[in-house]
């Protein structure tokens, strides 16, 4: 394990930077996001979350995809320019981290989708453990380790000390060429903080969520509960609890005239938008029932069928935070849970 | 609060027995104890129903989808709601024949996120001990000033009398006090003292953390048409996302636009903004140049004054004072 | 490792004839700049196609794939892409993307049976190239029948192929019907699933049909009456799409991508999902 105190971090940002584009929590008029480092920015390592999830690093909330130049009846197609330097993404939370893997089954499963791929690819991840989860908070229930993140590189903040620790090949290679502003270090201090942090993890309000009745029951029968109508009875159909998810992938792709030319650019859609999957002769979700229930299907009941039972869902808690009306997949899940048969 | 709430659930249970509202819009506890959701409750589980320091959300809105069957639903209104409902009912998209509107009394209401903003995480409880919250956590016991942590509306309420309602709970002259109002203005003049390329890139700054979620839309009390004009696929407008600083900035502006001489300053596009960007002062920029050019004017004060950008006189100022006032 | 597909790069394709097929209806033939076909593809695949600027949309192939030197597409005109579409001219270019989605499974389940086409209006284009594969590979297949209703005469899409190919063709009986009754039409009058019921089917066949969903429905709800069962029926989907690849989420129907996993289901399949389709 190698070290650095937290008042000379500068040191190791300065230290990635100078090999690598560096992106982290920093503060923007109010609110952290992850950005680019700069001398001048506002790091927030403290922060326990950026509101939109670090997936907007490989998944971005817009890019440009191609662009066309038309003539006439011609038409030439512009692939964008794909990510093709090492960058890093620094402070990545446990549920985040985990959020990665879930986003890989979908873009990375054939056909592979190459502008994530590229990302995937040249994205290094230094994730960080959680000092202080909040009550919003539930990733153990995914069997996520806030004390010990997926990532290439995880790092612990203890007693001032920022603790570093590499845990894969793209992880030491990252360590060895930042090596020289870090030192040596035992891990009795992060030891003490997982402990203490596990003892927190286990008090927290949501920490024993039980959503085995959506992988234990039929598929048609969770989507018939009547409960959907009256969940779903003040949802104002925004896009708030998809664009703060880290594991909403669907997207939608659209041209835009820019004046000089036409670029197809993608951008995060959401299932809860009217026109979402509206067609010219009209949408088969018709109301917000329909497209609430789609969401929450597609989180607790789709993908764990699809994959192995894995849940569409990191615990993060953003959703918990952010809804206008205060709804969210906790409600959701122990809403029905609750009042479904158990197998 | 306890005493209201007793008195409350008392009278809703009387209009349900009795059979003038059928259904009510309340709040409903949910996971934590801050987190007060709008729910729709009945005779059988009118028992969830919750009042008490974070039942922010304006349900006026609620109404324009709920309050269109043949039963009335009961809405309970707190004295800044009823502006956004009499203005609802002022624009026809409310019918209160559909409606029985229930007044009742406020002492403010909380923002968690302030609290949160303090550094108080974890929350595990909270309890009201006279002007101060007295907050459990995770993490120990904490406190702050309640008029600290408000809403933004509540900063600067305007009052507890109500403007409308069939019926008030307790008199207006007898209700609890409501918090004590800032200026209301301050910050709109705040912006307004800054040069132009100050208050250009203040709202920059502010307007590109937007992600765009239409929440602030969808929860806008003025904001009801059946189809945004931002929703139009042949608007030619990149609308679902921000590609350009341009689609960035014009929806917030062109909304505001949209509302101004509507909007009566009910906050909740502020309030439900996930990037907590000020958006309530573009709409409060307008009301005062409004009140500035027109006279004072208050967006559903009642349902039956012309608004002044809807009526004409004489007396209206010239075009011109845009281009007099200069920058 | 070989060369990763850019699946949402289109290729080039040049419209070298437009048919006017209904007053609402175009075929319109593609090529790629060098005159080839842009890729193979099998009956009931789909392909994106789309204008710059205006947008990009799926369509299913209708031509066969038995067809090697180009591909067809009749379209509907029935929104913003797909006015911009028939306002083409021959020599315009589009951009095209594809084969997307499962097709009917003419190789496995369909070979050697007799074969039951039910088609509405423009339901007839992704059938139609499922016809002219299996008229290609005649003997493979037992016999064709064709239901084929629309409103009226002038909307029978393909209506000249199909009288001068499919009816003189042994083997193959089609069936054409007409909402209405129409001068200079001496055919069949009336809506489809009553149709069905008329013909006295025999019940040994499998069965392809795509139309308007009450169509659907009611011929459906005919066939069961008269003893065929729902793992005899075929359908195909149609719902938004934007990647065609099981990624942007748009026609996720139950735990099936429709654009990766469809449009191509029996109904028995389609039981098992969600009814939001």
């Amino acid at each position: 394990m190698l070290k650095i105190a937290v008042n000379e971090i500068n040191r190791l940002f300065d230290a990635i930077a100078a090999v690598e584009n560096l992106y982290l929590p920093v503060e923007k008029g109010g609110e952290v996001e992850f950005g680019a480092y700069s001398a001048d920015a506002k790091v927030r390592l403290d922060a326990l979350q950026t509101v939109k999830s670090a997936k907007d690093m490989f998944f971005p909330f817009s890019e440009n995809l191609m662009k066309f130049h038309v003539e006439g009846k011609q038409i030439s197609v512009e692939a964008a320019e794909k990510v093709n330097e090492e960058f890093v993404v620094f402070g990545v939370r446990a549920c985040d981290a985990r959020s990665f893997s879930i986003l890989d089954k979908v873009f990375l499963a054939d056909p592979v989708d190459t502008y994530y791929a590229a990302r995937r690819e040249h994205g290094v991840v230094v994730s960080m453990a959680c000092s202080r989860p909040e009550e919003t908070c539930f990733c153990s229930a995914f069997g996520i380790d806030a004390t010990k993140p997926e990532g290439d590189v995880v790092t612990w903040v203890a007693d001032g000390v920022l603790y570093w620790e590499a845990q894969t090949e793209k992880g030491a290679a990252l360590t060895e060429k930042v090596a020289e502003v870090l030192a040596e270090s035992d891990s009795a201090a992060v030891e003490a903080q997982q402990a203490a942090v596990k003892a927190i993890m286990e008090k927290l309000p949501l920490a024993g969520l039980d959503l085995s009745y959506f992988t234990s029951r039929p598929e048609l029968e969770i989507f018939k509960r009547p409960e959907w109508t009256e969940l779903s009875s003040h949802c104002l159909g925004c896009g708030t609890c998809t664009f703060v998810c880290p594991t909403c992938q669907c997207y939608d792709v659209r041209d835009f005239d820019n004046g000089h030319g036409i670029e197809r650019y993608r951008c995060w859609d959401s299932c809860m938008y009217r026109d979402f999957t509206m067609m010219a002769h009209g949408t088969n979700r018709k109301t917000q029932v329909e497209r609430f229930r789609q969401r929450f299907m597609h989180k607790l009941v789709y993908n764990p069928k699809n994959r192995d039972g894995e849940f569409g869902c990191v615990g993060c808690g953003r959703c918990l935070k952010k809804c206008p009306v205060n709804m969210n997949i906790v409600k959701v899940a122990k809403t029905l849970s609750a009042g479904g048969e158990q197998a | 609060m306890r005493e209201i709430k007793e008195l409350l659930v008392q009278k809703i249970n009387e209009l349900l027995d009795n059979g003038t509202v059928d259904r009510v819009a309340g709040w409903k506890a949910g996971e934590f104890c801050y987190d007060a959701a709008p729910a729709v409750f009945t005779k059988e589980n009118i028992d969830e129903l919750l009042y008490n320091g974070f039942c922010g959300a304006n349900q006026s809105k609620f109404l324009v989808n709920a309050a269109t069957t043949e039963n009335r639903i009961l809405a309970l209104l707190k004295p800044c709601d009823t502006y956004s409902y009499n203005q609802l009912v002022k624009e026809h998209r409310v019918d209160p024949s559909r409606v029985y509107a229930l007044g009742i009394p406020c002492t403010g209401m909380v923002d968690v996120n302030k609290i949160k903003a303090l550094g108080i995480t974890g929350i595990t409880g909270i309890e009201e001990d006279g002007e101060n919250l007295k907050i459990a956590t995770i993490y120990g016991d904490a406190s702050c000033k309640k008029c600290d942590v408000l809403l933004e509306r509540c900063m600067v309420c305007k009052g507890k009398n109500h403007v409308a309602g069939d019926e008030m709970l307790i008199p207006d002259e007898e209700a609890p006090e409501t918090p004590s109002c800032a200026d209301r203005m301050a910050e709109v003049a705040r912006l307004e003292a800054m040069t132009e390329e100050e208050r250009f890139n203040f709202w920059r700054e502010q307007l590109s953390k937007c992600i765009r979620c239409n929440a602030c839309r969808n929860a806008c009390p003025a904001c009801t048409c059946r189809t945004c004009v931002f929703d139009n696929a042949k608007s030619g407008l990149a609308a679902k996302v921000n590609n350009t600083d341009f689609e960035e900035n014009m929806f917030h502006i062109i909304r505001a636009f949209h509302v101004a001489g509507r909007c009566t300053d009910c906050g909740e596009c502020s309030r439900v903004c996930p990037q907590n960007i000020p958006l309530h002062l573009l709409n409060r920029k307008f009301i005062k140049d409004i009140n500035e050019f027109y006279g004072e004017f208050q967006a559903g004060a009642d349902t039956t004054t012309k608004g002044p950008l809807t009526s004409f006189t004489k007396e209206d100022c010239e075009p011109s004072i845009v281009m007099e006032r200069g920058e | 490792m070989s060369e990763i597909r850019e699946e949402l790069i289109p290729v080039l394709g040049v419209v070298t004839d437009i048919r006017k097929d209904t007053p609402d209806v175009k075929t319109f033939r593609v090529v790629t700049p060098e005159g080839q076909k842009a890729f193979k593809h099998m009956p009931g695949q789909c392909a994106m196609l789309s204008i710059p600027g205006v947008g990009e949309a799926m369509f299913s192939i209708t031509s066969s794939p038995t067809n090697e030197e180009y591909m067809e597409f009749s379209i509907k005109k029935c929104g913003c892409l797909t006015d911009w579409l028939h306002q083409m001219e021959v020599g315009q270019m589009v951009t095209i993307r594809g084969p997307y989605g499962n097709g009917f499974p003419v190789e496995t389940e369909l070979k050697g049976k007799n074969l039951l086409f039910i088609a509405g209006g423009i339901g007839l284009a992704p059938l139609r190239s499922v016809i002219n594969y299996c008229r290609h590979y005649r003997d493979q297949y037992g016999d064709i029948d064709i239901i084929y209703g629309s409103r009226s005469m002038d909307d029978l899409v393909d209506f000249k192929e199909i009288q001068e190919e499919w009816c003189t063709e042994d083997g193959i009986n089609v069936h054409l019907t007409i909402d209405r009754p129409q001068e200079g039409w001496d055919g069949h009058v009336g809506f489809v699933p009553a149709y069905v019921n008329e013909l006295n089917l025999s019940l040994d066949k499998t069965i392809l049909i795509c139309g308007p969903p009450i169509m659907i429905k009611f011929t459906l709800q005919n066939l069961q009456a008269l003893g065929f069962e729902r793992t005899q029926v075929y359908t195909t989907m149609e719902l938004r799409m934007k990647c065609g690849i099981g990624k942007c989420g748009r026609c996720n129907i139950g735990s099936k991508y429709v654009c990766k996993d469809g449009p191509v289901f029996r109904f028995d399949q389609l039981d098992e999902l969600p009814d939001e389709y």
